[in-house]
């Protein structure tokens, strides 16, 4: 089983058929919104879902490594960084239907939003703090920085979990409907509570 | 024929290269009062639904959709949206034109199809497409509605007999959801008033508490602790005699479908969405302000009155605009939310000396 698994991750196709799983959402919100099939409110539907989706592919992007250790499979960890970009490529979609749909495109408008409602300052940060991971994400960065620099600035993404669950939660408070929010924060925290037992291990 | 179809079968006195809607017929070119004009109703309507295939077959380019499908589709879905039929799923309920001032807004009227499928009605469930899936399971026959508490003849009234009170009236309102969205609703139905004036309440009733149906057998969201059930509204006793007030008992010319709050709800079209509740069982006069359902469970951001106001924002998003409701194109810029919906000529004296940022 474990045998079948680790060759089908070694396979050559494996990444190009990540790379199009990962674009499928994309696809299905464009012929959505093309065909006018995401509802009375399309732009609010197209908001959410990039930020469904953001949300899922970093859980994914954070899964590497626990399921990487825990099953001793090596070979998950080259499928790591395409998450991670594809976690920032819908963060970028996600902010931009934010400030196209919602604000359209007025940025005196946007800055006074991001400093006004705490749940978009909150999302904000997290996206600005993936930047500069997604800008650091190929193998001459981390020659660049030194890896011990390099994975430093990537344990950012620890911050960025919290913070984009605290949006998620904020944006659904006025509801009380906190049973999406319960689910990525339950996996969210253990993954990273995962990371921190380690740590211990480790110093003992 | 219902009056919100006035508009679009009946050619209006326009000017050869009028703008559309520019001459109201009751306000003239004059963009007094509530009557302001928005972007889309100063675009010729021509450029506007070019400007709307232009977008969208932008987006089509990027999906690589083929273009002929996607004409054929825009040209079906204008049919329902301009309001020429109706949409012939439920009984025929219709009404006369209100006289009541402010009742017939000649905005464009939302497509039945949004108007049905995007609710909020958190016993059928929080997404906004639930209550359509799953509103079906409510029983709205045998019906009747409790009026108790400071009356002089408290009473249960059967809906056939509250069908039968007052004559049924056509009123176009804006609704403006607290979530930042709009529609223009053709209801059906008549003034709360007319409802209130027979069964006489005491002097010392000075609010109006409205409880909803909440029927966890038939409304699935009932078990969800989202909100304290039933989901209760409540008036000030003059806003609750306003005749804009509407008891309301159809939609579009027909009685309002479950996902709307049939048989029998609220609406009152100055205040965000949340305060024309649905459903309705009980209306009850009280002499101390009732606490609402949302007013309950978040006190911090929703006030008892709730009206629409732009100057105040909700604590987690602006007020100042909203999105209307299949009208405009995905880019196309919000709309500047209005005073009171729009609806400062009629309820703005109520309010006359509060603190509208104290008590929103």
């Amino acid at each position: 089983m474990k045998v079948a698994l680790r060759h089908a991750l070694q396979h050559r196709s494996a990444k190009p058929v990540l790379w199009v799983l990962c674009l499928l959402p994309f696809a299905w919100l464009v012929w959505g919104a093309a065909n006018d099939v995401l509802g009375a409110n399309p732009a609010e539907y197209l908001i959410r879902a990039l930020g469904d989706w953001t949300l899922r592919l970093l859980c994914l992007a954070l899964a590497i490594t626990p399921l990487r250790v825990i099953f001793g499979l090596p070979e998950l960890a080259k499928f790591r960084r395409m998450l991670g970009l594809f976690t920032y490529f819908y963060v970028v979609l996600h902010a931009l239907c934010y400030s196209g749909f919602d604000m359209g495109f007025e940025w005196t408008e946007i800055a006074q939003d991001i400093t006004k409602r705490p749940f978009i300052l909150v999302g904000f940060s997290a996206f600005v703090l993936l930047t500069p991971l997604a800008l650091t994400s190929f193998n001459r960065a981390i020659r660049w920085l030194g890896a011990t620099r390099w994975q430093w600035l990537h344990r950012l993404v620890y911050l960025v979990a919290v913070l984009a669950v605290l949006h998620f939660f904020w944006m659904r408070a006025g509801k009380s409907n906190y049973a999406e929010v319960f689910v990525y924060a339950s996996v969210l925290f253990t993954l990273l509570a995962w990371r921190f037992f380690r740590l211990f291990d480790f110093a003992r | 024929m219902p009056v919100w179809m006035v508009g679009f079968t009946m050619p209006r006195p326009k000017k050869s290269g009028d703008p559309v809607m520019t001459q109201h017929p009751f306000f003239g070119a004059s963009h007094s009062g509530f009557a302001h004009p928005v972007d889309s109703e100063i675009t010729p309507h021509a450029v506007f639904l070019q400007r709307r295939d232009w977008l969208r077959q932008v987006t089509a380019g990027v999906a690589g959709v083929s273009m002929a499908a996607w004409g054929a589709r825009d040209a079906m879905a204008q049919i329902p949206s301009d309001g020429l039929l109706r949409p012939g799923k439920l009984a025929p309920l219709t009404g006369a034109v209100s006289r009541v001032s402010g009742a017939n807004t000649m905005e464009k009227t939302t497509s039945y199809g949004d108007a049905s499928s995007y609710n909020n009605f958190y016993e059928f469930g929080t997404d906004k497409a639930d209550p359509a899936k799953y509103a079906h399971t409510l029983q709205v026959k045998p019906w009747s509605v409790e009026i108790e508490g400071l009356v002089k003849k408290p009473s249960r009234i059967n809906l056939e007999d509250l069908l039968k009170l007052s004559p049924m009236e056509e009123r176009i309102y804006r609704l403006r959801c607290v979530e930042g969205w709009s529609m223009v609703i053709p209801w059906v139905g008549y003034s709360l008033a007319e409802l209130i004036n027979r069964v006489e309440p005491l002097g010392s009733a000075k609010f109006v508490e409205f409880i909803t149906q909440a029927d966890p057998k038939t409304m699935p969201g009932v078990g969800s602790r989202v909100l304290d059930w039933p989901y209760v509204e409540g008036l000030r006793m003059d806003e609750a005699m306003h005749p804009l007030t509407l008891l309301s008992f159809g939609m579009y010319g027909e009685v309002l479908p479950n996902q709307n709050g049939a048989p029998v709800r609220l609406v009152v079209p100055w205040k965000y969405g949340f305060k024309s509740a649905k459903s309705l069982v009980k209306i009850r006069f009280v002499e101390k302000q009732p606490i609402n359902s949302w007013g309950r469970s978040a006190p911090q951001e929703y006030g008892f009155y709730s009206n629409v106001n732009p100057n105040v924002s909700h604590p987690r998003w602006s007020q100042a605009t909203e999105r209307r409701i299949g009208e405009d194109g995905l880019f196309a810029k919000k709309r500047k939310t209005l005073m009171f919906n729009g609806y400062e000529a009629q309820v703005g004296q109520l309010y006359a000396g509060m603190d509208l940022t104290k008590l929103y």
